[in-house]
């Protein structure tokens, strides 16, 4: 069991989330600590309420918190303007969401290219890359499916392809199982414990002990704070704290 | 960028045919808009130009001098009534007024014309020749009189071509024949080219050219030798045109003794200024039809906004997806702007083909004359350029700034 220095990817400090709905305020978290090293592959686990959601959109940075400072990459992104968080999600981060979200009547193929899209790169080059993350999910041949024609553990698959087409450092799933059978949730873990293999981050959100079980390491998060963060023995051999 | 142009057009036109029916029916409202912008615009300019060829029929740079009209005991009688224009008015103006490239004179009544077994009632008038060469009337047939028929005052005649055609057998000749006025038989020396109707609707061509000294001397007969029914002038420039009105007015007034309190006995008026009488009612038309299809226009364009804002609605979770994996608010704006554009565009073009071919059709139904200027092409397709850019503003920057989270969760 050797110790390898890791670089901190995200550090999380004193995080607070809050919310007004009407004249109630709603604190989501509620002053949360984290440091997430590269190569890791957490779960995020949680019932619905204990701010989970809100931490996983923080830690996408598709929204900011209300206090506190969130390091990714040690770039501070508590205060940017929306453009450079577009920036942000685009070179840094994949978003794999629990209903797959592909584009309806766009090719799998062309799904997988959009992040690429946005950065602008010229067609022919996004077209090799997408196929190539499409081949890496097990879904060469299969280019100019749309998503009606794909089965929804297929359709996940395009969406991991999607997610790691710009090569991120951060994975972020949220219930990415959720809506699949047995055997494609399976296939889906077992595709995102290979990528976590390979060096991307990947940070997992379910309620599933299951599916869970694949991370090597497990937060639990309650009223807006960790309740628990414990080293599991996972599959993963990378990261051992 | 401009990969990033070129696709989100191909997307755009992808999301417009998915939807043929919504798309289609959308831009109509842009078809009709601008079809009708063509449509009517060439139709006004069309009616424009008739009226600019009439008042080419005039003549070019023609200045013409009327008697005022006569006031006895402070009733104004009609215009033309004093006879106080006359021949020597001419021969004077013409010599002390340099920009004046020539003068005319003519007399006018109305008789009856015979030619053997037919006859007509007609406008015979008595002009000196350089009438002819300032009204612009060319000949289908023979040619005018000369000075030496005007000394002469030769029984000669030049026939306008309604008078011929009703005179004469199809297939008889004209030239040559005499055909007889108050019993003065003329001999037709010349057939007018056919000028058509005037600004005021008169034809032309019904008339009866005679050299002023025969119509005077022979025909018409008059009390006092030398007056005139008006006065004629032109100018080589038309820039010489304001001067050469007002010198006319010194000398005619200096001519006919007129104090200084005393209106002018006799009326001028240009070519341009009768034209612009006429140019200003086809003007006022075609601002109103222009009106009338811009509202069309407008309502295309409100069309192509609801159909976005349905859309923006629709794909919210799609554009949830887009901002998470990069886009920015500009490329959001974009592609709703673009497809706002592609329909507005798309529709503008068919438009176009629809405004010439309904102009098209216009003249050859209606027979009215029609004119498809490039600008007003150009003017409608930028137009309906403009109203996709405006219309789509709205729903384009609704889609930008819808919050990420909210957009993804949207059902």
């Amino acid at each position: 069991m050797s110790h390898r220095i890791v670089n901190a990817l995200i550090i999380c400090e004193d995080i607070w989330k809050v919310y007004r709905v009407g004249d109630v305020e709603v604190q989501a978290l509620r002053g949360l600590h984290l440091t997430i090293r590269q190569g890791e592959f957490v779960a995020i686990m949680g019932s619905s309420g204990s701010g989970k959601s809100t931490l996983m959109n923080i830690l996408g940075c598709l929204d900011q918190p209300t206090k506190g400072q969130y390091r990714l990459n040690s770039i501070d992104v508590g205060h940017l303007q929306p453009d450079r968080l577009a920036e942000i999600r685009n070179e840094q981060i994949g978003f794999v969401f629990q209903s797959f979200n592909l584009i309806p009547r766009t090719s799998a193929l062309e799904n997988a290219q959009l992040p690429l899209f946005y950065r602008g790169l010229p067609l022919k080059e996004q077209k090799s890359l997408a196929s190539a993350a499409l081949r890496r999910v097990g879904l060469g041949g299969r280019e100019h499916h749309s998503p009606t024609q794909l089965s929804g553990g297929q359709q996940q698959r395009v969406a991991i392809a999607r997610a790691l087409v710009t090569s991120p450092s951060l994975l972020l799933a949220d219930e990415p199982t959720g809506n699949l059978d047995t055997q494609s949730s399976q296939e889906i873990m077992e595709i995102l414990e290979e990528l976590n293999r390979e060096g991307i981050t990947v940070i997992l959100v379910t309620h599933e002990i299951d599916i869970a079980a694949y991370a090597s390491r497990e937060i639990v998060i309650k009223d807006g704070q960790i309740l628990s963060d414990r080293m599991t023995k996972g599959r993963s051999q990378v990261v051992e704290a | 960028m401009p990969t990033f142009v070129w696709l989100t057009v191909m997307t755009a036109l992808r999301v417009l045919a998915r939807n043929r029916l919504r798309a289609g029916l959308t831009m109509l409202g842009i078809v009709i808009g601008v079809g009708a912008v063509i449509a009517m615009v060439s139709i006004g300019e069309g009616a424009k130009q008739a009226v600019q060829t009439q008042i080419a029929t005039m003549g070019t740079n023609v200045i013409m001098i009327w008697p005022a009209a006569t006031s006895v005991g402070g009733v104004r009688g009609a215009q033309g009534g004093a006879v106080t224009l006359t021949v020597a008015d001419a021969a004077d103006l013409k010599k002390k007024i340099p920009v004046l490239s020539d003068t005319a004179w003519m007399k006018r009544d109305i008789l009856q014309i015979v030619n053997g077994h037919r006859n007509g009632n007609s406008p015979v008038n008595g002009v000196s020749p350089s009438y002819l060469s300032i009204r612009d009337w060319t000949f289908s047939k023979g040619g005018s009189f000369t000075q030496a028929d005007m000394d002469s005052a030769a029984l000669v005649a030049l026939l306008g071509q309604s008078v011929v055609d009703e005179l004469f057998d199809p297939g008889e000749e004209p030239l040559g024949s005499v055909i007889r006025i108050r019993n003065v038989p003329l001999r037709v020396i010349g057939v007018l080219s056919p000028k058509g109707q005037s600004t005021y609707g008169q034809d032309q061509d019904d008339v009866v050219f005679l050299p002023f000294t025969t119509a005077e001397r022979k025909v018409f007969g008059t009390p006092f030798l030398g007056s005139v029914g008006g006065l004629y002038a032109a100018t080589e420039q038309a820039e010489d045109m304001p001067e050469a009105v007002e010198q006319i007015r010194e000398v005619m007034r200096s001519r006919h003794r007129l104090q200084a309190d005393q209106p002018d006995d006799f009326t001028i008026r240009t070519q341009v200024e009768l034209g612009k009488v006429q140019e200003g009612t086809s003007q006022t038309l075609t601002v109103m039809l222009m009106a009338i299809a811009s509202v069309s226009l407008l309502v295309g364009g409100i069309g192509i906004m609801n159909i976005l804002l349905v859309s923006v609605t629709e794909r919210t979770r799609e554009i949830g997806v887009r901002m998470a994996v990069g886009a920015k608010r500009t490329h959001i704006l974009i592609q709703f702007l673009i497809e706002a554009m592609t329909l507005s565009v798309v529709g503008g073009c068919i438009g176009i083909l629809f405004g010439v071919l309904s102009a098209r059709l216009t003249t050859v139904i209606a027979g009215w004359p029609t004119i498809i200027s490039g600008d007003t092409v150009a003017t409608a397709f930028g137009f309906s350029v403009a109203v996709g850019l405006f219309f789509g503003l709205y729903p384009a920057n609704k889609a930008a700034r819808l919050n990420p989270i909210e957009a993804l969760r949207y059902e």
